[in-house]
């Protein structure tokens, strides 16, 4: 085997620099936009501007004779065949749920919908051409929030559902059996002097995935044969999807992720492009392509968040928690995405996050509105239910004059008392939340920030120092497929992987996950290479190509490493277990007498052993192999999890507050947080870090908004206010470990951490500076204007100062 | 549509090529040069993403238009290594420092950063948060950016590049 300063055994928990960089820094990059075939077609697409109306006619005489143009296709001409995209979340029984074409037939329900789809020799041609095509429209009243849209006689975004409302879910733990009733907690606590009922509602704004890449989708016809390549998080889905949707068979079609750029959640679906680019492809019967522009990504491609969150909290005045009831009402936009009404049923069981509340009652009510459709955005309900509990727990610290830490510690479930069973049935297997926020408390200097705190008040300095707590949990490691389907989940949750051995004793990692960005090449050739004793270097791992990975659910929920990693790691084990005879009778031992270590098999008692790779080359030329062995040791595995994981951190925010200008500026940021075992500190570092610029970005810069005709009015990256560099601080981060007992390499994920955790830190350390002005709330973003604002309101209102 | 004749130097290779007057330098890079390397992020000319060097100086692609580089130097992320193949200090301190995830932003990101160390060759983290203000990355919160980027200045790297790599 190839010498090298790999030393087997040690990979996991090694800070490996990543294989993937070689090519992502010079350039030799493989996105789906690089891709050109001989004779392919270039496609655009013709927006709606309205946001709810009926589609008049549509002129496309003069785009057919534009130069260079293949067809122009609107609604009409494609529906026969255009299916119907499909939501894979049906969450109730008497779930409402309309059809979701590809292309806008009769009506549009968002501005942004596509009317009419060009192809022509260039992309520039294809634009020059859809510009060219005359649409009238037929203007209906839009509906946009959410509480007019449940309203009686509210203009119905989808009339024929007679209804905006999609769906009403219930969880209650007095009804389930895992907890008391939270609404007789509740009633009893507002009748009793000893206890507090805290109620607050928050606003979860809307935002844009924003991953760097626009979509393109490259699809080659070939016979019956289909090639998709797509910049996707899912092909495996996506695959099932278009065959579903398109009604061809799932074994002609083969979708490839090459190099994705970005995903946060807005890259899992089968998208209305996808499926026009394959219809225009098999119409012209040549290659197509279709790249979105970003104008066009961010007012279409599916928006995160968009919930408004009622929460009522009861609690001893010792500071007890005894009860929390959580209404919630989300925003679907204008259709269902493949898991649009079940984002907020992901955070459902996370509002009670690390703390022992007895009851609980969780009740959303799904709308319907004109707007671009919501679904998956990092975190996908976590960090709603995340911001509304660490926010509650403050205003109960604030309500009762005790240190949020303090509060929190009071409430929390001790690292003694794990295994431990919420309130809402799930079991935390491990986690040390005293750990953590020890190390966060030191490194934050939080008693230090305090003293300085309570100074700046003193002197009434103009600019206040706010200090934010966040201790979160978060359940990833998507998921045990039986309680996806007593979720009523239209899949699984499990995970597949193979191992190939190569003559030369080379290895080839087959994985059903799909990357775009996390560095799986490098993590998956670790734990390859720990497992099997092979140099990292010789690992070679395959992925996002359903004729090479023919198996997998793809990569989303913090999903790879807990549950794929696994699938890999059985995997491996499997390919030991199937060289050992082979080394046993090429070493004339019995295979009871082999020990394997370091990536040989040796006698017990000699220094008599083969490689791994030796075995993997005996058994290619398969001369000499026991009788009735096959002449492999390759091997796969599927892995579904027996539970979720359950990462955990302390996050603390020190943000100085102008009370001038309302300019908040973060000055340290410390987390602590424990993701069980680290395959490579590295990665996980930097997963936490663009987290936290993603959460951090929900508290101070970013919304999608809409004007009140339905217009999206932030569908520019500035507009929007993406953070730059110089909108954001450096990150102290760290980890404390407490192992999953769940899986054989005691790992959480770590995908999603930072951007659950951190939004309500830094909302609530904007808060604690201000709490003197009688600040008690600020809507996020927090700008400056927000801040101000609520500064003067507090001050007229009879706040401290 | 008429066209304009133009001759450029792209990493270090002369081209004369006749384009449409509108055609985008990022345009003609991609789609007629095959310089993939360099990619569009946006149509707004916010993002940074494809960043390259005109006559030394780092511009961003999509707001230059092709027959504006005619007679320049253009310098593209695949024409930063050294002719044989070793990487520039630059591209080496991204990888050492976990500078990118995704890798989409990464080509207008180290081609920006080459032009601020051209500048300035010690440069403090402010300096560097300013200086890389028009590159957007969402993955790593620029943490390591920042961070690879002084660990290049302190490499001394600072390597002028108008001259390009060679082909």
């Amino acid at each position: 085997m190839t010498a090298t300063d790999s030393t087997t055994g040690a990979e996991i928990g090694r800070a490996r620099r990543r294989k993937e960089d070689a090519r992502l820094i010079t350039g030799r990059t493989r996105w789906t936009d690089n891709i050109v075939l001989p004779g392919m077609a270039h496609l655009a697409m013709v927006r709606s501007p309205v946001a709810s109306a009926l589609i008049s006619s549509i002129d496309v005489s003069a785009a057919r004779s534009s130069s260079g143009v293949l067809g122009v296709w609107t609604g009409r001409d494609l529906d026969a065949e255009q299916g119907d995209l499909p939501c894979a979340w049906v969450i109730t029984p008497d779930m409402k749920h309309p059809r979701r074409p590809a292309i806008a037939v009769d009506r549009v329900t968002f501005a942004g919908e596509i009317v009419a789809v060009v192809a022509a020799r260039s992309a520039a041609e294809a634009r020059d051409a859809a510009d060219l095509v005359a649409v009238e429209y037929d203007d209906r009243p839009v509906v946009l929030d959410m509480t007019e849209a449940l309203a009686p006689g509210a203009p119905l975004v989808h009339p024929e559902l007679g209804t905006n409302e999609n769906a009403t879910w219930v969880f209650d733990s007095g009804e389930a059996g895992t907890g008391q009733s939270a609404q007789a907690a509740i009633e009893a606590a507002r009748s009793d002097p000893d206890s507090v009922v805290i109620e607050r509602t928050y606003r979860q704004q809307r935002l844009v995935p924003a991953f760097m890449e626009p979509r393109s989708t490259v699809v080659d016809p070939t016979g019956d044969q289909l090639v998709v390549w797509s910049s996707t998080q899912v092909p495996h889905v996506a695959r099932f999807l278009m065959s579903v949707v398109l009604g061809l068979p799932e074994s002609k079609i083969r979708f490839v992720a090459p190099d994705v750029g970005g995903g946060f959640g807005g890259k899992i679906h089968l998208s209305p492009e996808e499926v026009l680019t394959t219809l225009v492809a098999r119409r012209l019967r040549k290659p197509a392509k279709y790249t979105e522009s970003r104008s066009e990504s961010i007012v279409s491609a599916h928006h995160g968040r968009d919930q408004i969150q009622k929460i009522t909290l009861s609690a001893r005045r010792d500071g007890t928690v005894t009860a929390l009831k959580v209404d919630l009402l989300a925003d679907m936009g204008a259709y269902l995405g493949i898991v649009t009404p079940g984002v907020p049923i992901l955070g459902a069981f996370m509002f009670n996050a690390i703390y022992k509340f007895p009851a609980y009652r969780f009740s959303c009510t799904n709308v319907f509105t004109n707007k671009t459709l919501t679904d998956a955005y990092r975190g996908a309900g976590r960090p709603e239910a995340t911001f509304a509990i660490e926010r509650t727990m403050d205003a109960l610290a604030a309500e009762l004059g005790r240190d949020p830490l303090d509060l929190r510690e009071q409430n929390w479930i001790r690292h003694e008392e794990f295994p431990f069973t919420t309130v809402c049935g799930l079991v935390y297997d491990s986690g040390n939340y005293e750990a953590a926020t020890a190390k966060a408390k030191q490194l934050f200097d939080y008693d230090g920030l305090r003293r300085e705190q309570a100074e700046r008040r003193d002197r009434r300095d103009p600019v206040q120092l706010g200090i934010g707590v966040s201790t979160f949990t978060e359940m990833c490691g998507l998921a045990p497929s039986r309680v996806l389907g007593s979720l009523s989940y239209g899949a699984g949750g499990w995970e597949h992987a193979a191992i190939r051995m190569l003559p030369t004793g080379k290895v080839e990692v087959v994985t059903g996950v799909s990357p775009h960005g996390q560095g799986h090449e490098t993590a998956w050739s670790q734990i390859v290479a720990d497992r099997l004793g092979v140099p990292f270097e010789d690992v070679e791992v395959l992925h996002g190509d359903t004729q090479v990975a023919h198996k997998g659910l793809d990569t989303y929920g913090s999903r790879s490493l807990p549950v794929g990693g696994i699938a890999l790691v059985k995997a491996a084990d499997k390919v030991i277990d199937k060289a050992r005879p082979i080394a046993a009778h090429l070493l004339e031992a019995s295979a009871d007498d082999l020990d394997f270590e370091a990536g040989r098999f040796t006698v017990r008692g000699t220094d008599t052993g083969m490689s791994i790779g030796e075995v993997a080359l005996a058994t290619f030329a398969a001369h000499n192999l026991p009788d009735g062995v096959e002449p492999s040791i390759d091997a796969d595995a599927t892995f579904d999890p027996e539970n979720f994981s359950f990462p955990h951190g302390t996050h603390l925010a020190a943000v100085e507050v102008d009370t001038e200008t309302g300019r908040s500026r973060i000055r340290s940021y410390v987390c602590v947080d424990d993701v069980g075992v680290a395959v490579n500190p590295l990665i996980v570092e930097g997963q936490v870090h663009g987290g936290l610029a993603q959460g951090v970005a929900q508290a101070l810069y970013e919304e999608a908004r809409y004007d009140e005709s339905g217009t999206l009015i932030t569908a520019t990256f500035v507009d929007y206010t993406l953070p730059t560099a110089a909108d954001l601080p450096n990150w102290t981060t760290d980890r404390t470990e407490s192992p999953a007992t769940t899986n054989p390499l005691g790992v959480k994920g770590v995908g999603e951490a930072g951007a659950i955790a951190s939004t309500p830190a830094i909302v609530n350390a904007i808060v604690d500076a201000l709490r003197p002005w009688g600040v008690d709330d600020i809507e996020m973003p927090c700008t400056p204007q927000r801040v101000w604002r609520a500064i003067q309101a507090g001050s007229t209102s009879g706040g401290a100062q | 549509m008429g066209t304009t004749r133009i001759s450029v130097t792209v990493d270090g290779v002369t081209y004369t090529d006749d384009v449409e007057p509108r055609t985008l330098l990022v345009h003609y890079l991609r789609e007629r040069l095959g310089k993939t390397g360099t990619v569009v992020g946006c149509d707004t000319s916010n993002c940074g993403a494809c960043t390259v060097h005109l006559g030394g100086r780092s511009v961003k692609s999509c707001s230059v238009l092709a027959v504006q580089a005619d007679g320049a130097d253009v310098t593209t992320i695949e024409g930063l290594a050294g002719p044989d193949g070793a990487l520039h200090p630059v591209q080496q301190a991204f990888h050492e420092a976990h500078a990118l995830q995704c890798g989409f932003c990464t080509p207008g990101m180290i081609m920006e950063a080459v032009d601020l160390l051209n500048d300035n060759p010690d440069p403090s983290e402010e300096q560097i948060r300013e200086g890389i203000e028009g590159n957007l990355c969402r993955c790593t919160g620029y943490h390591n950016i920042v961070k690879a980027i002084r660990q290049a200045a302190r490499a001394g790297t600072a390597a002028p590049t108008s001259a390009g790599g060679a082909a």
